[in-house]
């Protein structure tokens, strides 16, 4: 009996591989399968990876932190679809990458905030929130309105997703990135991004 | 018993049942192991031979009993659960609980609960039932609800949002029409001054003053005489000869006090530079007829129940 829990009480090097081990099995359990299971890893119908605007959008949405005051996961309860839409389900977040959960609602969801409001609305919520919102905590994102989109910089991102991660573009898409965001602020991304956001599943409760 | 299709392989069924039963009959193992041996109270137990601060020494004494006791006591829960619970791959559990059914459970139980009350109302003329104080607060909650956020927390809007109070229509106040604005929405298309032709900074000018004219406000007679003709050239199309608006297309009425964007020289000028896109997005899918009715009686009773 004293030899057992002796032997890795006092030997530093066999405890680390053995706590190792026992926590590795419960990682790999819970988290390998997830990549090979149909509900994760296939998109819901309809959904397309972002185009260059949108894409270009969600970068500043993540440059931003939007995620750190907004989620993007609405949870099968009454009181959230009532609210937000339908439930968030998996296929939905297979072309983001990372996903944008987020933890935290200092703001509402914003999983199906697609087409809720019209583009002015977003432009003057993002510029002043306290202009359409009075109540309203969230900072003025105003400068999203001065900074143009890098179009090269799109077409390399998209050419990342396609190789490395295989998100289906066409080389038609990626061409024409650069294109398609001529011209454009963050702020046209941003809004581009947010008129998206949610619309691959239909907008029911 | 088990869900079909849910890994692309049934391998990764395996990979999770059996290190997870694995895992607890390794559990149980251990500790049957390190509780087997119980002290005896006739024999001194060993200690660790580590003494620490003169005389602080640690026995060697198996796990207490009722200690024991509740780890069986959890790793008996665990199987349980597992049997009852979807846990184990793809097996769905006898009590067949799933997260979506529970869901589907809250929301038939809600639809008991309230649904015959919006199908009554359902019923009603708009109308009428803008007198009844309960469906008018019912209404007033669903707008706190999804409204607000544009119209205002006070249905006064703001500067490109209607204010719902003044009984001044864009598109019109009918019953009818307020609840076809809420479900399918509406999309304003005033065309810019290039889009109208219209050439140069002067001739906006004579437009806006001419505009402010039909209103009374403070304008350049000359101006407003020239920009008079522009107006009734290109403007009349949807705003009217006489500048009273057109409900059919949202071309607001230029004639009262009642200003989406406001009427000051500046604001006029950028509108007629840069045409206006005002959108009332689409609500109808999203929250179904009945609560459209509600909320177009609420918004009815704000210019009605004076």
């Amino acid at each position: 009996m004293a030899t057992g829990h002796e032997k890795v009480e006092t030997n530093i090097g066999l405890m680390i591989i053995l706590i190792t081990l026992v926590v590795s099995i419960g990682g790999l359990v819970q988290i390998v399968p997830l990549f090979f299971m149909h509900s994760t890893t296939q998109p819901v119908e309809g959904l397309k990876p972002y185009p260059a605007l949108q894409l270009a959008g969600r970068d500043v949405y993540v440059r931003e932190g939007c995620y750190l005051c907004h989620s993007q996961m609405i949870r099968p309860f009454r009181a959230e679809t009532e609210r937000y839409g339908h439930y968030s389900v998996a296929g939905e977040y297979v072309y983001d990458r990372p996903f944008q959960w987020g933890s935290k609602r200092t703001g509402p969801d914003l999983q199906r905030v697609g087409g809720r409001y019209s583009d002015a609305w977003h432009y003057a919520h993002l510029m002043n929130p306290r202009d359409v919102v009075p109540e309203s905590v969230m900072p003025g994102y105003p400068f999203l309105a001065d900074n143009k989109i890098d179009g090269k910089e799109v077409q390399h991102k998209m050419q990342v997703l396609k190789d490395w991660f295989g998100h289906p573009y066409t080389d038609e898409e990626i061409a024409n990135a650069a294109k398609a965001v001529e011209g454009k602020t963050e702020m046209d991304a941003v809004i581009a991004y947010l008129q998206h956001l949610g619309t691959a599943l239909k907008n029911v409760r | 018993m088990f869900e079909s299709g849910v890994f692309t392989s049934q391998f990764w069924n395996w990979f999770i049942i059996i290190p997870t039963i694995g895992g607890i009959l390794g559990c149980f193992a251990l500790i049957f192991w390190l509780g087997r041996d119980r002290p005896d109270p006739d024999k001194k137990v060993e200690t660790m031979g580590h003494v620490w601060d003169g005389d602080l020494a640690e026995y060697n004494n198996p796990l207490p009993r009722w200690w024991l006791n509740l780890f069986f006591i959890t790793l008996f829960t665990a199987i349980i659960y597992l049997i009852l619970y979807p846990g184990l791959g793809s097996y769905t559990g006898l009590l067949g609980w799933s997260e979506v059914k529970q869901y589907q459970q809250e929301m038939d139980a809600a639809e008991t609960r309230y649904g015959p009350i919006y199908a009554k109302y359902s019923q009603e003329p708009i109308a009428a039932l803008a007198k009844n104080p309960e469906a008018v607060q019912l209404g007033h909650r669903l707008y706190m609800t999804y409204c607000t956020i544009c119209h205002g927390s006070d249905a006064k809007g703001m500067k490109g949002f209607p204010n719902l109070h003044d009984d001044d229509w864009l598109w019109g106040g009918k019953p009818e029409r307020i609840e076809e604005t809420i479900k399918n929405g509406r999309q304003a298309n005033m065309p810019s001054a290039k889009q109208n032709g219209l050439q140069g900074e002067e001739e906006i000018n004579n437009v806006m003053n001419y505009v402010r004219s039909l209103s009374g406000l403070k304008h350049d007679q000359a101006a407003a005489a020239k920009g008079e003709k522009t107006f009734k050239r290109v403007c009349f199309a949807c705003h009217g000869m006489t500048g009273t608006g057109n409900k059919m297309l949202g071309a607001p009425n230029l004639t009262d006090k009642t200003w989406l964007y406001g009427g000051s020289p500046r604001i006029l000028k950028e509108t007629i530079t840069n045409g206006r896109q005002g959108k009332m997005p689409a609500h109808g899918e999203f929250l179904g007829d009945a609560k459209v009715h509600l909320l177009a009686t609420y918004i009815y009773s704000l210019s009605h129940n004076k």
